[in-house]
C-alpha cells in the first residue's frame, strides 16, 4: 500500500460534505470582487479622480494598513481592485485553512479519520486529499472572479495576476493550515494556529504599508499577504513575485508531509494543554459558567468592533473629498446638505452597519442557549439547584449586555478617531457615541426575538438569523424598491432615530426598549413550561 | 418507611409515540432500587420528569415529597444526576466541572471528592474533549458521589467503564447505601444489578411489568433442576409447573415453576435421587422472559 491510497475516495467524500458550503464561499468571494471592482470603477471613471482617491487613501494610515497601498494612481484596474485585493486575500485564506484543518485535524480528533484508516488508506491520503480540496476550491474560486473582472472591462493580463494573488494566497495558508494541523491534537487549536499566523501576516503588511516612505516599509516583505500585495495586478503585473508564495508552499508542504509520515494517529507535536485540576472560586454560578463560556467570542468581538470604530471613524471626514469630483456625488453631496451632512450621513449609516453586526452577535450568543440544550450539557445543570429561568438569564444577559458593549466600544472608538482627526472631540466624541447608543433598542429587540423563539418555539430558533436578514434586507433594498412605509416599520431598524443629523426622538425608542422586554418575558416564560430536549 | 419516589399511572406523549404509558415505579427511602428495560423503553423518560425536565401528561410524581416539576429547585438540593450520556464543555477540565456542580448543588467536601478521584484514577486537569466516553463518566460520578445529596439518580451510569472500575463503583454505591441514601440505578448489567438492588421494577413499553425484591421475583420464576435418579421417572413431564424436560433415561433436566417445586422434587425422590443440582434463576433469565415476550408482540 502507498502512501498517497485512497487518496481520490476521500477527496470525492470531502467535496460531498462540503456540497454546500463551497459554493457558498466561491459566490460570495466572486460576488465581492466583480462587485466592488464594478461599482469603483465607475465611480473613479476620469484620471483626476483616481489621483485625488489615491492621494486620499495615501494620506490615511487606517486605509493603508487595513486595505493596503495603491500602487498606480493612473490604472483603472488597480484603483478598482484596490479595497478587495487584500481584505479579499484574507478571505480566501480563511477559507483555505478552515476548509484543510476540517478535513484533517478535525476528523482525526472526531475518531472519523480512525475509522476510514482501518479501510485501503494511505498515511498521507487524510493531508493530500484536504489540499486537494482546497486547491479544487480555489480553481473554482479563480475562474468566475477572472472572468468576472475581464467581464466588468478591466484588462486581461491584470485580471489573470489578480485572480493569481488569490489562488497563491489561498494555497499558502492552506498549507499553513497542513503544518498546525500536524502541531496540535485539538482541531479547535489547529484553527487558531493557522489564523494567528494569518493575523501576524496582516500585522506585519499593515505595519509595513503604514510606515510611509521613510518608516520600516520592508515589513511588508516578510508577510505571506504582503506577497500577495506585492504582485501588484494592473499596476505592473510582478509575476515574479510568485517565487516566494511558491517557495513558501513547498516547505511547509514539506514539512507537514515528513511529520504526518512519521506520527502516530490522533498524536500531535504539541502536546495537549492540560487544565486546572480545581476550578478558581469565581466559577461557581451558572452565570460565571456561562461567562465563562462566552467571553472568548465576546473579546474577539469587541477588538473587531473596535478596529472597526476606528477606521470608520476615520474615513468619515474623507467622504467628502474621497468622492467630491465625481459629478453624480457632487449632486447627492449638495442634497444632503453640504460637507457636514455628508459626514453626518455618513456616521449614522455606519452606526447602523454596526447595530447589524451587534445584533448578529446578539443573535448568535442567544443560540448558545440552544447548543447547551440539545448538547444535554443544560441538563446537568437544570438537575442542581439552577432554575430554568435563572440559567436561561445568564446566557441572554451577556447576548444584551455584551452587544451594548460591542455598540459602546464601536461609537467611543469612531468618536475618538473622529474627534482627534478634526480637532475637535469635545463636540464630536459625544456626538458619535450617541448615534452608537440610540441603536442599541434595535439591537436588543433582535435578541429579544431570539430569546422568544427559543422559549417558545426552540426547534425554529435558527430563525433568529432569518429574521435578521429580513430586516437586513428591509433597510438596504426598502428604498430602492420604494416598499411601503408599514414594510418598511416592520424592522427595528427604521425606528431609529439617524443621529447625528436627524433630530432625536424618544417615542420610537422607548417603544423598541418595551418590545424588547416584552418578548424577552415571553421567551423565558415559555421557557419555563416547556419540555426539555 | 416513607418513600423516596412514588410515580402512578405515568404517561407521557412525544407528539404520537407514547413514550410512558401509566408506569407505576415506587423507590423506598434508603434502598437501591434497580430500574430495568430495554432500549427505548422510557428509563431515560422516567427521570428525566422526576427531574422536572420533562413535564408529564398525566399520572402522579412525588420526588421527596414534592412535586418534580413545580418543586424543582428545591428538590434539586437534595438529589444528584448522572445522565447515561455524559456531555462536558470541552474547553473546562474535568476538576472544574466537579466544583462547579458540587457548587451549583451546594458545595463538594473536598476530601470526599480527591479520595474519588484517586478511587476512580480520574485526573482531573484534562480538558473536557480530551476525556474518553468511561472518564466523561466517571466525572459525572465523581461530582454526584461527592455531593451529599440524599437521593442519587444514575441513569445507565458504567456503560462505558472498566471491569476494574466497575467494582469501585459498585462498592461506593454500597457506601452510599449504608450511608443511608436512596439510589435509583437504570442499568443493563445485569450482574451490577444483582449485586446492588434491594428491590427492581423492570419495564417495557412505558409500563412497569414486575416490581419487587429480587427474591420476590425469583418465586415468579423458574428454577433449573439437573438430576440423576435410580430409575427412569414415570410421568414426569406432565406434572403441572415443569415446563421443558430432558429426560434421558434415568438424567433428567427440568425447568421449574418456583412454586411447585414440592411436588416435583417429591416425584423425583420416588424414583430414587443418586445426584441433584438446582440453580435459581438468574436476572437474565428474568430479564430474558421479558425480553422475549416484547420479541414475541411484534
Amino acid at each position: 500500500m502507498t502512501a498517497t491510497a485512497g487518496t481520490t475516495q476521500l477527496l470525492k467524500l470531502a467535496l460531498r460534505r462540503d456540497r454546500v458550503m463551497l459554493p457558498a464561499w466561491v459566490y460570495v468571494l466572486t460576488a465581492t470582487a466583480v462587485g466592488t471592482a464594478y461599482s469603483t470603477k465607475s465611480l473613479y471613471d476620469t484620471v483626476a479622480a483616481r489621483r485625488d482617491f489615491a492621494l486620499g487613501i495615501d494620506r490615511n494610515p487606517a486605509n493603508l494598513a487595513l486595505e493596503g497601498r495603491v500602487f498606480d494612481a493612473n490604472s483603472i484596474g488597480a484603483i478598482s481592485v484596490w479595497k478587495i485585493i487584500v481584505t479579499g486575500a484574507a478571505m480566501v485564506a480563511v477559507m483555505s485553512l478552515l476548509l484543510v484543518i476540517r478535513h484533517t485535524r478535525a476528523d482525526e480528533e472526531s475518531g472519523r479519520l480512525e475509522l476510514v484508516s482501518a479501510g485501503v488508506l494511505g498515511r498521507s491520503a487524510a493531508l493530500g486529499s484536504a489540499l486537494l480540496t482546497a486547491f479544487t476550491a480555489n480553481l473554482v474560486l479563480f475562474v468566475p472572479a477572472v472572468a468576472g473582472l475581464i467581464a466588468v472591462g478591466l484588462p486581461v493580463a491584470g485580471s489573470v495576476v489578480f485572480g493569481l494573488c488569490w489562488l497563491a494566497t489561498g494555497m499558502m495558508f492552506a498549507a499553513v493550515a497542513a503544518l498546525t494541523a500536524q502541531a496540535t491534537e485539538s482541531g479547535r487549536t489547529a484553527n487558531g494556529l493557522a489564523l494567528s499566523v494569518l493575523g501576524v501576516s496582516f500585522l506585519l503588511r499593515a505595519f509595513g504599508d503604514a510606515a510611509g516612505h521613510d518608516g520600516p516599509s520592508w515589513l511588508s516583505w516578510l508577510s505571506p499577504l504582503g506577497w500577495t500585495e506585492q504582485l501588484r495586478p494592473y499596476a505592473g503585473d510582478r509575476w515574479w513575485v510568485l517565487v516566494l508564495p511558491v517557495a513558501f508552499i513547498v516547505v511547509c508542504l514539506g514539512a507537514a508531509f515528513t511529520l504526518v509520515g512519521r506520527r502516530d494517529l490522533g498524536a500531535g507535536l504539541i502536546p495537549p494543554r492540560l487544565g486546572p485540576a480545581e476550578a478558581v472560586a469565581s466559577l461557581s454560578s451558572h452565570f460565571a459558567l456561562a461567562w465563562r463560556l462566552q467571553r472568548g467570542v465576546l473579546l474577539a468581538w469587541t477588538v473587531g468592533f473596535a478596529v472597526s470604530g476606528a477606521v470608520l471613524g476615520s474615513e468619515a471626514d474623507s467622504v467628502g473629498s474621497l468622492v467630491g469630483n465625481s459629478r453624480g456625488t457632487q449632486d447627492l453631496l449638495r442634497r444632503m446638505g453640504g460637507h457636514s451632512g455628508m459626514v453626518d450621513a455618513f456616521l449614522s449609516t455606519a452606526m447602523g452597519i454596526l447595530a447589524l453586526l451587534a445584533s448578529a452577535y446578539a443573535v448568535q450568543a442567544v443560540l448558545r442557549l440552544r447548543a447547551e440544550e440539545t448538547g444535554q450539557r443544560a441538563e446537568a445543570i437544570l438537575a442542581t439547584r439552577v432554575g430554568r429561568v435563572g440559567w436561561a438569564s445568564g446566557h441572554a444577559a451577556i447576548a444584551l449586555l455584551g452587544s451594548t458593549l460591542l455598540m459602546l466600544v464601536g461609537g467611543l472608538m469612531a468618536g475618538l478617531v473622529h474627534g482627534a482627526r478634526g480637532g475637535d472631540m469635545g463636540t464630536r466624541l459625544p456626538h458619535v457615541l450617541w448615534s452608537a447608543i440610540v441603536q442599541l433598542p434595535a439591537v436588543w429587540v433582535l435578541a429579544a426575538i431570539t430569546i422568544a423563539l427559543f422559549g417558545l418555539v426552540p426547534r425554529f430558533v435558527m430563525a433568529g438569523w432569518g429574521v435578521l436578514a429580513v430586516f437586513l434586507l428591509l433597510g438596504q433594498l426598502g428604498p430602492v424598491l420604494r416598499l411601503k412605509q408599514w414594510a418598511m416599520d416592520i424592522s427595528p431598524f427604521t425606528h431609529v432615530p439617524k443621529l447625528p443629523g436627524a433630530e432625536m426622538r424618544f417615542t420610537p425608542v422607548v417603544w423598541l426598549v418595551v418590545v424588547a422586554a416584552a418578548l424577552t418575558a415571553a421567551g423565558l416564560t415559555g421557557f419555563r413550561r416547556r419540555d426539555l430536549g | 418507611m416513607t418513600d423516596a419516589i412514588s410515580v402512578s399511572g405515568l404517561v407521557k406523549t412525544f407528539g404520537r409515540t407514547r413514550a410512558l404509558d401509566g408506569l407505576d415505579l415506587t423507590v423506598r427511602s434508603g434502598e437501591v432500587h434497580g430500574f430495568l428495560g430495554p432500549n427505548g423503553s422510557g428509563k431515560s423518560t422516567t427521570i428525566r420528569i422526576l427531574l422536572g425536565l420533562l413535564r408529564p401528561d398525566s399520572g402522579d410524581v412525588r420526588l421527596l415529597g414534592g412535586d418534580p416539576w413545580r418543586d424543582a429547585t428545591t428538590l434539586h438540593r437534595r438529589l444528584a444526576y448522572v445522565p447515561g450520556d455524559v456531555t462536558l464543555w470541552p474547553n473546562l477540565s474535568g476538576g472544574e466541572v466537579i466544583d462547579l456542580l458540587g457548587r451549583l448543588r451546594g458545595g463538594n467536601d473536598p476530601r470526599r471528592k480527591a479520595e474519588l478521584l484517586e478511587r476512580f484514577e480520574l485526573d482531573p486537569k484534562k480538558k473536557g474533549r480530551a476525556y474518553s466516553k468511561g472518564n466523561r463518566q466517571k466525572v459525572a460520578l465523581v461530582a454526584a458521589l461527592a455531593s451529599d445529596a440524599e437521593l442519587l439518580i444514575l441513569d445507565e451510569p458504567t456503560s462505558g467503564l472498566d471491569p476494574l472500575m466497575e467494582e469501585v463503583f459498585q462498592r461506593c454505591v454500597i457506601e452510599e447505601r449504608d450511608g443511608g441514601r436512596t439510589v435509583l440505578l437504570s442499568s443493563h448489567i445485569l450482574s451490577e444489578v444483582e449485586a446492588l438492588c434491594d428491590r427492581v421494577s423492570i419495564i417495557r413499553k412505558g409500563r412497569t411489568v414486575e416490581t419487587g425484591s429480587l427474591a420476590d421475583l425469583r418465586h415468579l420464576t423458574r428454577t433449573s433442576i439437573a438430576a440423576e435418579l435410580a430409575s427412569p421417572p414415570d410421568g414426569l413431564a406432565d406434572l403441572p409447573g415443569v415446563h421443558t424436560s430432558d429426560i434421558d433415561g434415568t438424567r433428567v433436566r427440568l425447568e421449574v415453576d418456583t412454586d411447585r417445586l414440592d411436588e416435583v422434587l417429591t416425584h423425583l425422590t420416588r424414583a430414587g435421587v443418586r445426584s441433584l443440582t438446582s440453580r435459581p434463576p438468574t436476572l437474565e433469565e428474568l430479564f430474558l422472559r421479558h425480553y422475549e415476550d416484547q420479541a414475541a408482540d411484534r
